[in-house]
This record gives structure tokens, C-alpha cells and sequence, in this order.
């Protein structure tokens, strides 16, 4: 496990310093995250040995975005200011990116050919 | 018996107690979202917010005293948005045949997320500093205030709304998504990745892996595509 950690670790220290060396437009855990995906293509048993420690960390992705939900508090006095215009545009936006988004997939999926019938979701559960 | 303020006046100092507290918080969030069935409404991140904000809110304590405990939990994002290259590595011959859908759903769901969130916002009289740090927050927290700064966001500001947007986003996507009839995953997962960054692709893990796995590439993406698309639909609806 310790092991594994300093793997995933080391790929995000690369990430941040080749964040900031480049001048990337990415963050450094994204670039750490693509340089992990290049390192199981060359080597598959490396995915093999990392695989129970990220299945731990994703499974509680949830709770590593509470303190900074918190700070969602911290900052309320200014978003109460401008409040239902603020969340107005907020449900707004989501509702609607989140809907063209997949309507967007699904059609070029079709006309491409790359639907993927392993991927459905099936009838009966939600 | 020691006095219960000096017990406190050490709680207070370290930690430990906002550690413990954050990671109670969760847990009970957790088990509220799988009393409520594992229903989208009964978010786990809304929940524990919800009883942190209560009871920092009660002990008088300030964001900054609690965050110097909570950071340690806050430092795992960046370890799991790296770990995030698991599910995309073991789905990968379904992201190359996806390539074009891909593209297609990134491009339409971010100019959707930052177009909208501008017209809507303008529309209903916000200044243009705010609108600033409204128009990049569908994407991921850091990359957001990076954008918003540019533009002459505030970073407090955004942050927060990224965090609001992700949160409404891990909620609707589910009953949303079912009322327009979509059934692939990969197309569910990709758009909620884009619109609703990690909270999203938290709530995506929670359902399907493919669907996590396209809603962390989804982030991923409309990180970058966000830094430019921000900047011109600012000078278009600002």
C-alpha cells in the first residue's frame, strides 16, 4: 500500500513540476494522471499493482471535496449578496451543459458508428 | 476536572478535532445516501457541508482554524484525481472508439456551460467580476481560479461556485438524464464530467465505472478547453 502511494504521489509531483516548468493551461494531477495512463500502457502489471489503493481512493472521492465545501460557507455574505441570479445561473448552466452534452454524444455516436452496447445502461435500474 | 475551556482552547489549536469532525461529517452523509436508496438529492458531499458549516457555525470557529485540520483530507484530491488514470486505463479501448462523440459532447457542453451561465447571469444583472468568476465554473477547482484570475475574476468567489455547481450537478444528472432517455453510460459519465467537474465524476463512480471513467476524461478536458473558451465568451456577454 505504502508503495503504491509513493507511486501515485511521484506521478503527481512530476505533474506539478512539469505544470509550472511548462506553463501548462493543465493542473498538475491531470498531467500526473496522463503520465500513469502512458506507464500502464508500457507496463500492464503496474496497473495490476496500483489497482486496490486507487479503487480505495476513488471509491470516497466524495469525501475529499468536503473542506473545500465548506469554504462554500466561508463565502456565503457574498453569494447571498447576488444569490438567486448567482444560482439561477449556476442550475441554469448545469441543467443545460449536462443535457447537450450527452444528447451531443449519443448523436455522433450514431452517425459515427461507435455506439458501444456494452456501455448501456439497462431498462430496469436507475 | 480540568476546566472544559482549556480542554477546548487545546482542541482548538491542532487538528485533530476538525480532522475527525470532517471525516464524521462524511460518514454520516454516507450512510444518509444509503439510507435515502443511493438517491442523486442525498448527496454526501451536501450533507457533510451541511454539518461542518452547522457546527462551525455553533463553536464560533473561523474557515481558516477548521481548514488547518480539514487540509489533510483536502490534500487527497490531487492523489485520487491521479488515480482517476486506473478506470481510464482499463477503459481505454472504449475511449478510442469514442473519440469523435467525445469531441463532440466536450465541444457543445462546455461553450453550453460557460455561454449559458453568462447570458443567464447578465441577463439578470450581475456585474461583470462576478461574471468573471461564474463563466469557468464547470471546471475542475484549481484550474477554475487559474481562468477566473485571468479574466479578473475573485478566486474565493469561484471556487465557491465550483464547488455549488459540481454539488447541483452530482444531483440532477441522474433524474435528468433518465427524462431524456439517455442510456449509454459513457455518454452520461462524459457530459456530467464536463458540466459538474470531480463532484460530478464522484456521483458517476457511484453508478457505473464507465460512466466514472468518461466523466474523469470529461473533466480532464474541459479543463483545458474551458482556459480558452472563457476568455471569449466573457468579451461576448460580459
Amino acid at each position: 500500500m505504502i508503495m503504491s502511494l509513493a507511486v501515485i504521489l511521484g506521478f503527481q509531483l512530476v505533474g506539478e513540476v512539469a505544470s509550472r516548468a511548462l506553463d501548462l493551461p493543465l493542473p498538475g494531477p491531470v498531467i500526473g494522471l496522463c503520465l500513469l495512463v502512458a506507464s500502464c500502457l508500457a507496463r500492464p502489471a503496474l496497473a495490476h499493482r496500483l489497482r486496490p489503493v486507487t479503487m480505495g481512493l476513488l471509491q470516497h472521492l466524495s469525501l475529499f471535496f468536503v473542506p473545500a465545501g465548506v469554504g462554500v460557507v466561508a463565502h456565503m455574505a457574498l453569494i447571498r449578496d447576488q444569490g438567486i441570479a448567482l444560482a439561477l445561473a449556476i442550475a441554469g448552466s448545469t441543467v443545460l451543459a449536462i443535457g447537450v452534452g450527452a444528447l451531443v454524444f449519443v448523436a455522433v455516436a450514431k452517425l459515427t458508428g461507435s455506439t458501444d452496447a456494452s456501455a448501456l445502461k439497462d431498462a430496469g435500474d436507475d | 476536572m480540568t476546566d472544559p475551556s482549556l480542554i477546548w482552547s487545546y482542541l482548538a489549536q491542532g487538528p485533530l478535532l476538525w480532522l475527525t469532525a470532517t471525516l464524521v461529517a462524511y460518514l454520516a452523509g454516507d450512510a444518509c445516501f444509503r439510507a435515502a436508496g443511493r438517491q442523486s438529492w442525498a448527496n454526501p458531499v451536501m450533507i457533510a457541508v451541511i454539518l461542518l458549516a452547522s457546527l462551525l457555525w455553533l463553536t464560533r470557529t473561523d474557515y481558516a482554524t477548521y481548514f488547518e485540520g480539514a487540509q489533510f483530507v483536502h490534500f487527497m484530491l490531487g492523489p485520487a484525481t491521479v488515480a482517476l488514470a486506473l478506470p481510464l486505463y482499463d477503459n481505454l479501448p472504449r475511449v478510442r472508439r469514442a473519440f469523435l462523440p467525445m469531441m463532440a459532447a466536450l465541444t457543445a457542453g462546455s461553450v453550453t456551460a460557460v455561454a449559458s451561465a453568462l447570458a443567464i447571469g447578465r441577463a439578470l444583472g450581475l456585474d461583470v467580476a462576478v461574471l468573471a468568476s461564474l463563466a469557468p465554473k464547470s471546471t475542475t477547482a484549481p484550474v477554475a481560479i487559474g481562468i477566473a484570475e485571468r479574466i479578473g475574476g475573485q478566486p474565493t468567489l469561484t471556487a465557491s461556485l465550483v464547488l455549488l455547481t459540481g454539488i447541483l450537478g452530482a444531483i440532477v444528472a441522474t433524474p435528468l438524464l433518465n427524462a431524456l432517455r439517455i442510456r449509454d453510460w459513457r455518454a452520461r459519465g462524459f457530459a456530467v464530467g464536463v458540466a459538474a467537474h470531480g463532484i460530478g465524476t464522484a456521483r458517476a463512480f457511484q453508478v457505473s465505472e464507465t460512466a466514472g471513467a468518461f466523466s474523469g476524461i470529461g473533466m480532464g478536458m474541459n479543463a483545458v478547453l474551458t482556459a480558452i473558451i472563457a476568455p471569449l465568451a466573457l468579451r461576448l456577454f460580459g
